[in-house]
C-alpha cells in the first residue's frame, strides 16, 4: 500500500485515496465539431504503459482536492505530486 | 514404547509442570515448552497424517512454520476447530484434542492408501486429462472429486474468539528474532530508532538459543549463553517492543506489512474466553530488516517421505530444545556439514547414530573429524536410494555415488535405522524479501538465492541473505546494519568468533536411484504429493514456464507453499530442460507467509459490525411501526409496514392504493443533498445536465438527468433554485457519493474558472414526502401559516417555511404522480415532524409507505428508476426520454456521444412498457423477453427491469428493456419461463394518467 503525499495534507495511507486514470487529458472545448474518431480519442483511448505515468488522483477520504501523480508502474515509485493546473515535472 | 526418549536436560521444557492432551482420541503427556509435535514424538509417534493424494503415512519432518506433512486438526467437532495447523508450531496445554487429518478411518488404517498403489494410473494431470469427457459428465465428476479434496474439515459453527487489528508505526522493524535480529534490534534501539522486534516462535534467539556445541563460540562463550546475555539486555531497552508469536505474513510496496500476533492459542481452552485471539497487525515501517533465517533442505530420492524421515536440523532441535530423541537408532543423510552439528548433539547425549552418508567425497572439516573420533561410520560418496517401512521408517539401502552425481554404482547396503535425518543445505528465507518486490540473484557456488535488489529502504541480514557461517552472520549483520541505520560504533565491533564447520557442498537436486525413475517416489512437494517423476512429465508434455509446471503438478500449492521442496522443484526443472538456475526466476512467492485464520483477517468486522450502515432520523419509527428494512447503498430505507399477518405483497397492495386514493407518507431522508452555491451555479448545472437551467426561476424545482460522458444515464433527480446563485440538488440515494464526486472532478480538473461551491447536506436534512390526493390538507395543518393553494403554490416549485421556530423547505415535486409535497427540515426534527404529519394525516387514513410501494407507484407512471430499469447502457434517447435533452446547449456532459454511430443506432435496446395477456401474470424481473422460442439458440430481445401488480390498475405492470423498442408498440413477444411462456404486449410505459391530471387533483 503506497504511502502518498497529499499535496494539501501530506503523507498518507493509500486508502484515503482514490486512483482517478491518466492526467492531462483535457476535455476538448467543442466536442460537437470532433468527429467520432476524434471524440472516441478523448473517451475511450488510455495509454496504461509500463514505467513512469502521470496519473491523477484524489484525496476522497481527506480533503478531497483532486492532484497528478507521477508514478513508475513497474516499480510503484511515486517520482512526484503536484497540484491541478500546475506544470508536469520533466521526465 | 521407551521412556528414554526425554532427555532431561533442556531448559526450555519445564518438567515440574506435566500437560495432557489428546491425539486421535488417545491421552498422551508432554510438558510445559512442549509443541505438539515434540510431545508426540517424545511418546514415540512419527505418523501423525496420511498425504493429500496418495494416503501415504506421513509423520513429523521439521520443527517449524515449514512443515509439510504434520498438519492435524485442532478441536474437531468443536467451535474453536480448526484445520491445516501445523503441529509444530502448536503448543500444548491441558486439555489440548488434536486429530489426524485425510484418512479414513484411521491414520494407521487408511482407505485411501489404495491410492497410492493406484499411483501409476495418477499422474501430474490426471484430473485434468481424466475428467474431461465426456464434457457433460463433470456434473457428476465434481461431486466424488470435491468430497476427496482438501485436508482438514472447515468449523460449521460460529468463532467464538475474538479478533482484533492494530496499526503500528515505527522506525526500524526487525523481523525475525534470531542471532541477528536479536543484533540489529538491539543496534536500532540503542542509536534513538523506535524498534520493533518480532517473531513466529514463542521465544527468542532463533536456533542459536539452543546452540551448545564446542565448535562455535561467540566471545569464547557457547552462542546460547551469549545471546542469553544479548536478549537479556534488549529486554530491558525502552526503545524496543518484542513481539513473539507473532508472524509475518505480508510484505507489501512501502514498507507496509501486515503480522498475526496470536495471544491465545497457547492457553488451556478455558482461560481463552473474552481475550482476543488474533491480532491483525499493520506495520508501517520506515526501515525494515529482515532476518528469516533460512529452512533447510531435504533430500530428494526414492521414498524419501516415510514417518521417521526429518530434517537433520529439526532432530537437533528436538533434542536440544526439547529434549526428545526422534528415534534410538538414528542415520543421517547430508550433503553438507549441518548435520554433523545434529551428530555432535546426538552424540553428547549418547543417542545412538548408526551412519553417516554424506554424498561428499572429501569430508574434511573438524567437526567431520570429531564426529569420526566417536565411531560413527561414515559412507562418503554415498547416497540413499530406497528406505523401508510402511508407518515407520526400519531400514535404507545406500548406494556409491558416480564421480559425476548422476548415477549410483557398486553393490546395495541396507543399514537399520528407526529414524533418518536428511540435510541438503539451506534455503534462505526471502519470501518476505520477495512479496516486498525484491529482486533474487542466484548464487552459483552453493546452488541459493538471495536477495539483490531492495525496492524499499529494507536490508536483509542473516541466513536469510545468504550468510550461513557463525562469523559470516555476526560480521555481516554488525556492518549491514551500521550501514542501513547509519551507525559508526557498536560493542559488536569486537566480538571475537569461533566457528568450524565449513561451508562445503555437494549439491545434487535429484538424487540418481538404482531403478528407472517410472518405479520411483521422489517426493519434491511433500504436502501435495508432487514427485521428481511428475516434474519430468509436465516437462515432456511441453510445459517450459516454472509457473505453469507448478499448477500442472500442483508442487508448492499446498499450506506450506513448498517451503521445502521449490528449490528442488527449479533444480530438476533446469536440469531435464538443460537450462541454467536462475534462468527461469522463481514462482511468485504471496502472502500469507503461512495461513492465517478468516477471523485474523476480518477482524472486529464481524455481526453488526460487518458494515457500515446509516439509519434516517425516522429509523425509530420505522421500527416501532414494525417496518421490514432493505438495503439501499449504506442505508436502512423501510421497504414495507406489514400490518397484523399481511404479506409482503398484500401490504404493499395496501400501501399503493392508499397513497393514490387518500394519503401517503414516505421516508425520503436518505435522497442525496447537494448544496451548490457561487455566481456559476446555473451554467455550472447547464454543463453537468442535459437540459436548461438558466431560465429556472427562483423558488421553482427542475428533473434533471445526468449523464457519463458517454452519453449513458448516470443520475437523476429534482434540483430547485433556492436562491439566484444558490441550487440545491437532489440525487439518487445510491448514488449520492459518486454524484457529489463527479461534480468535484468536474469543477477542479475541467472547470476551475467557474464559481462554483458544493457540499453535500443529504445528513443535515430529514426528507418527508407526504403524497396523495389528500396531501394538501394533511400538510395544511402541520404548516397553517403556509398557502397552499396551487396558484400561490404550484407544482414543482418551493417554499420556505417554519414548523413552530424551526426552518424547513417545502418542495412540491412528485415521484408518484400524486400532487406530494417534501418537506426537507433539520435532521434532529425529522421524528416530531414525521410524527406530527402522521397525527395530522389521521383522518385521512394517511399510511406510511416504504420503497417497495414507491417502486410500484413510479412504474405505474413510467418513471425510470437509474440502476434499475438502466445498467450503464442506456442514452436519454433509449429511455424515450429525448423531451429532456436539451438541443440548443452548446455543450453538456455527453452530449456529444449522443451522436456516436452507436449511439444512434435505431436497433438500441430502448425502454417499453410491458403488459401481460393474462393481467394477473406478473412477470420476474430480469426475465428474458423473446419473439420466438422456436429458434435455436433463442434470439434474446431484451429484459424484464422493473414489475409489479398495480393495486390501482387492476393488472400486472412492467417496465423493460428491448431492441428496437420504440418500433415495437402493440407487437406480442414472449417471456420465456421454466415451466412456461408467459405473453406479453409491447406498451407506453406510462400506465397511469398520461396527462398529469392527479398533479393538481381535488378531492
Amino acid at each position: 500500500m503506497f504511502l502518498i503525499n497529499c499535496p494539501f495534507c501530506g503523507e498518507r495511507e493509500q486508502s484515503e485515496f482514490k486512483a482517478g486514470g491518466e492526467a492531462h487529458i483535457v476535455r476538448p472545448k467543442q466536442p460537437t465539431e470532433l468527429s467520432d474518431d476524434e471524440w472516441a480519442e478523448y473517451l475511450f483511448m488510455r495509454k496504461n504503459i509500463k514505467g513512469v505515468q502521470f496519473e491523477r488522483w484524489n484525496h476522497i477520504h481527506g480533503c478531497r482536492k483532486w492532484f497528478n501523480m507521477v508514478r513508475d508502474t513497474s516499480n510503484d515509485q511515486i517520482k512526484a505530486v503536484y497540484k491541478m493546473g500546475e506544470k508536469p515535472p520533466v521526465k | 514404547m521407551s521412556n528414554n526418549l526425554r532427555f532431561k536436560t533442556s531448559k526450555f521444557i519445564d518438567e515440574t509442570y506435566r500437560v495432557s492432551f489428546k491425539f486421535n482420541n488417545k491421552t498422551y503427556f508432554g510438558f510445559k515448552g512442549d509443541t505438539l509435535a515434540s510431545a508426540l514424538l517424545a511418546n514415540g509417534i512419527h505418523l501423525v497424517g496420511r498425504s493429500f493424494k496418495y494416503h501415504r503415512p506421513r509423520g513429523i519432518m521439521t520443527s517449524g512454520s515449514e512443515e509439510p506433512n504434520a498438519i492435524i486438526q485442532l478441536h474437531d467437532n468443536s467451535s474453536r476447530t480448526e484445520p491445516n495447523v501445523r503441529a509444530t508450531e502448536v503448543e500444548i496445554y491441558e486439555g489440548l484434542v488434536a486429530s489426524s487429518q485425510n484418512c479414513w478411518p484411521s491414520v494407521n488404517f487408511d482407505v485411501g492408501g489404495i491410492n497410492n498403489l493406484l499411483s501409476p494410473i495418477l499422474p501430474a494431470g490426471f484430473y485434468y486429462k481424466t475428467f474431461m469427457w465426456p464434457a457433460s459428465f463433470w456434473e457428476k465428476y465434481e461431486y466424488f472429486i470435491r468430497k476427496s479434496a482438501g485436508l482438514g474439515k472447515s468449523p460449521k459453527v460460529a468463532d467464538p474468539d475474538i479478533y482484533e487489528h492494530n496499526y503500528i508505526h515505527c522506525d526500524v522493524l526487525v523481523i525475525g528474532a534470531g542471532i541477528s535480529g536479536i543484533m540489529a534490534a538491539k543496534m536500532a534501539a540503542k542509536n534513538g530508532f523506535k524498534t520493533l522486534l518480532v517473531d513466529e516462535k514463542s521465544y527468542l534467539g532463533g536456533s542459536s538459543i539452543y546452540d551448545n556445541s564446542e565448535f562455535s563460540k561467540i566471545n569464547n562463550q557457547l552462542t546460547s549463553s551469549w545471546l542469553e546475555k544479548e536478549i537479556n539486555e534488549i529486554s530491558k531497552l525502552e526503545n524496543l517492543e518484542i513481539k513473539v508469536r507473532t508472524s509475518v505474513a505480508a510484505y507489501h510496496g512501502y514498507n507496509f506489512l501486515l503480522a498475526r500476533e496470536s495471544l491465545t492459542d497457547h492457553l488451556p481452552i478455558n482461560q481463552r474466553d473474552n481475550k482476543v485471539r488474533h491480532r491483525l497487525l499493520k506495520i508501517r515501517a520506515k526501515k525494515v530488516i529482515t532476518a528469516t533465517g533460512s529452512i533447510e533442505r531435504p533430500l530428494i530420492f526414492d521414498n524419501n517421505d516415510r514417518p521417521g524421515i526429518l530434517l537433520s536440523s529439526a532432530i537437533k532441535k528436538y533434542i536440544d530444545l526439547y529434549g526428545v530423541a526422534c528415534g534410538e537408532n538414528n542415520v543421517l543423510f547430508t550433503n553438507n556439514d549441518t548435520a554433523y552439528e545434529t551428530a555432535m548433539s546426538l552424540i553428547q547425549r549418547g543417542i545412538k547414530i548408526n551412519a553417516i552418508i554424506d554424498n561428499r567425497e572429501q569430508v574434511d572439516s573438524k567437526i567431520c573429524y570429531e564426529v569420526e573420533k566417536n565411531n560413527i561410520k561414515i559412507y562418503k560418496g554415498f547416497s540413499v536410494v530406497d528406505t523401508y517401512g510402511y508407518r515407520r521408517i526400519n531400514k535404507i539401502s545406500i548406494m556409491k555415488l558416480s564421480k559425476d552425481g548422476q548415477t549410483v554404482i557398486g553393490d546395495k547396503t541396507k543399514l537399520n535405522c528407526d529414524c533418518l535425518g536428511l540435510s541438503g543445505g539451506w534455503t534462505p528465507a526471502v519470501h518476505l524479501f520477495t512479496q516486498s518486490g525484491g529482486k533474487l540473484k542466484f548464487r552459483e557456488e552453493d546452488q541459493v538465492f538471495i536477495p539483490d535488489v531492495y525496492p524499499s529502504d529494507q536490508i536483509s541480514i542473516g541466513s536469510c541473505n545468504g550468510d550461513f557461517g557463525l562469523e559470516e552472520i555476526v560480521k555481516n549483520t554488525l556492518s549491514s546494519t551500521k550501514k542501513f541505520l547509519n551507525i559508526d560504533n557498536s560493542e559488536y565491533n569486537t566480538v571475537e568468533i569461533i566457528s568450524v564447520l565449513s561451508q562445503s557442498k555437494r549439491n545434487i537436486w535429484l538424487l540418481p536411484s538404482d531403478k528407472t525413475i517410472g518405479k520411483t517416489k521422489s517426493f519434491v512437494d511433500y504436502q501435495n504429493d508432487a514427485t521428481s517423476k511428475d516434474i519430468k512429465l509436465a516437462l515432456r508434455e511441453g510445459f517450459r514456464s516454472i509457473e505453469h509446471v507448478k499448477r500442472y503438478t500442483t508442487t508448492g500449492m499446498g499450506t506450506d507453499q513448498g517451503k521445502l521442496g521449490n528449490m528442488h522443484a527449479l533444480g530438476i526443472i533446469s536440469e531435464t530442460a538443460g537450462t541454467k538456475m536462475g534462468e527461469h526466476g522463481t514462482t511468485t512467492f504471496r502472502p500469507p507467509y503461512t495461513p492465517l485464520t478468516f477471523g485474523t483477517i476480518v477482524g472486529r468486522n464481524v455481526g453488526e459490525f460487518f458494515d457500515i450502515f446509516r439509519r434516517t432520523p425516522i429509523h425509530d419509527w420505522h421500527v416501532k411501526n414494525n417496518a421490514e428494512f432493505e438495503n439501499v447503498g449504506q442505508w436502512k430505507r423501510a421497504w414495507y409496514y406489514p400490518k397484523e399477518n399481511e404479506n409482503m405483497h398484500q401490504a404493499v397492495q395496501r400501501e399503493s392504493k392508499a397513497a393514490r386514493d387518500s394519503a401517503g407518507i414516505l421516508d425520503a431522508s436518505t435522497l442525496g443533498k447537494i448544496d451548490i452555491q457561487g455566481t456559476d451555479a446555473s451554467e455550472f448545472l447547464n454543463r453537468v445536465y442535459t437540459n436548461a437551467w438558466s431560465k429556472l426561476a427562483v423558488g421553482k424545482c427542475r428533473y434533471g438527468l445526468m449523464l457519463n460522458e458517454d452519453g449513458m444515464v448516470y443520475d437523476d433527480g429534482v434540483t430547485t433554485r433556492l436562491g439566484e446563485n444558490h441550487y440545491i440538488m437532489t440525487t439518487t440515494t445510491g448514488g449520492a457519493a459518486n454524484v457529489l464526486g463527479k461534480l468535484e472532478d468536474y469543477l477542479q480538473t475541467e472547470w476551475p474558472e467557474l464559481d462554483v461551491y458544493l457540499s453535500s447536506l443529504t445528513d443535515h436534512y430529514a426528507t418527508i414526502s407526504v403524497c396523495g390526493p389528500n396531501s394538501k390538507k394533511i400538510v395544511s395543518k402541520v404548516i397553517p401559516d403556509l398557502d397552499f393553494s396551487d396558484e400561490k403554490f404550484p407544482h414543482m416549485s418551493f417554499k420556505n417555511a417554519k414548523i413552530g421556530n424551526i426552518k424547513c423547505r417545502i418542495m412540491r415535486i412528485s415521484f408518484t404522480g400524486e400532487q406530494s409535497y417534501e418537506i426537507n427540515i433539520q435532521a434532529s426534527f425529522g421524528k416530531s415532524v414525521w410524527e406530527k404529519c402522521m397525527d395530522a394525516g389521521k383522518d385521512f387514513n394517511i399510511t406510511p409507505y416504504g420503497t417497495e410501494t414507491m417502486h410500484l407507484l413510479r412504474a405505474e407512471k413510467g418513471f425510470i428508476i437509474v440502476g434499475q430499469d438502466t445498467d450503464a447502457t442506456l442514452t436519454p434517447i433509449d429511455l424515450q426520454m429525448d423531451w429532456i435533452v436539451s438541443k440548443k446547449k452548446y455543450d453538456f456532459i455527453g452530449k456529444r456521444s449522443l451522436y456516436r454511430s452507436d449511439t444512434i443506432r435505431e436497433d438500441r435496446k430502448q425502454l417499453v412498457g410491458l403488459l401481460t395477456e393474462n393481467p394477473e401474470e406478473v412477470l420476474e424481473e430480469g426475465a428474458q423477453i423473446v419473439s420466438d422460442v422456436k429458434k435455436s439458440p433463442i434470439e434474446m430481445l431484451g429484459h424484464v427491469t422493473s414489475s409489479y401488480y398495480s393495486p390501482n390498475l387492476k393488472k400486472s405492470i412492467a417496465l423493460g428493456v428491448l431492441k428496437s423498442g420504440k418500433n415495437m408498440l402493440g407487437q406480442k413477444l414472449i417471456i420465456p419461463m421454466e415451466n412456461k411462456n408467459i405473453n406479453v404486449i409491447v406498451a407506453d410505459p406510462v400506465f397511469l394518467d398520461k396527462e398529469g391530471k392527479r398533479l393538481n387533483a381535488k378531492l
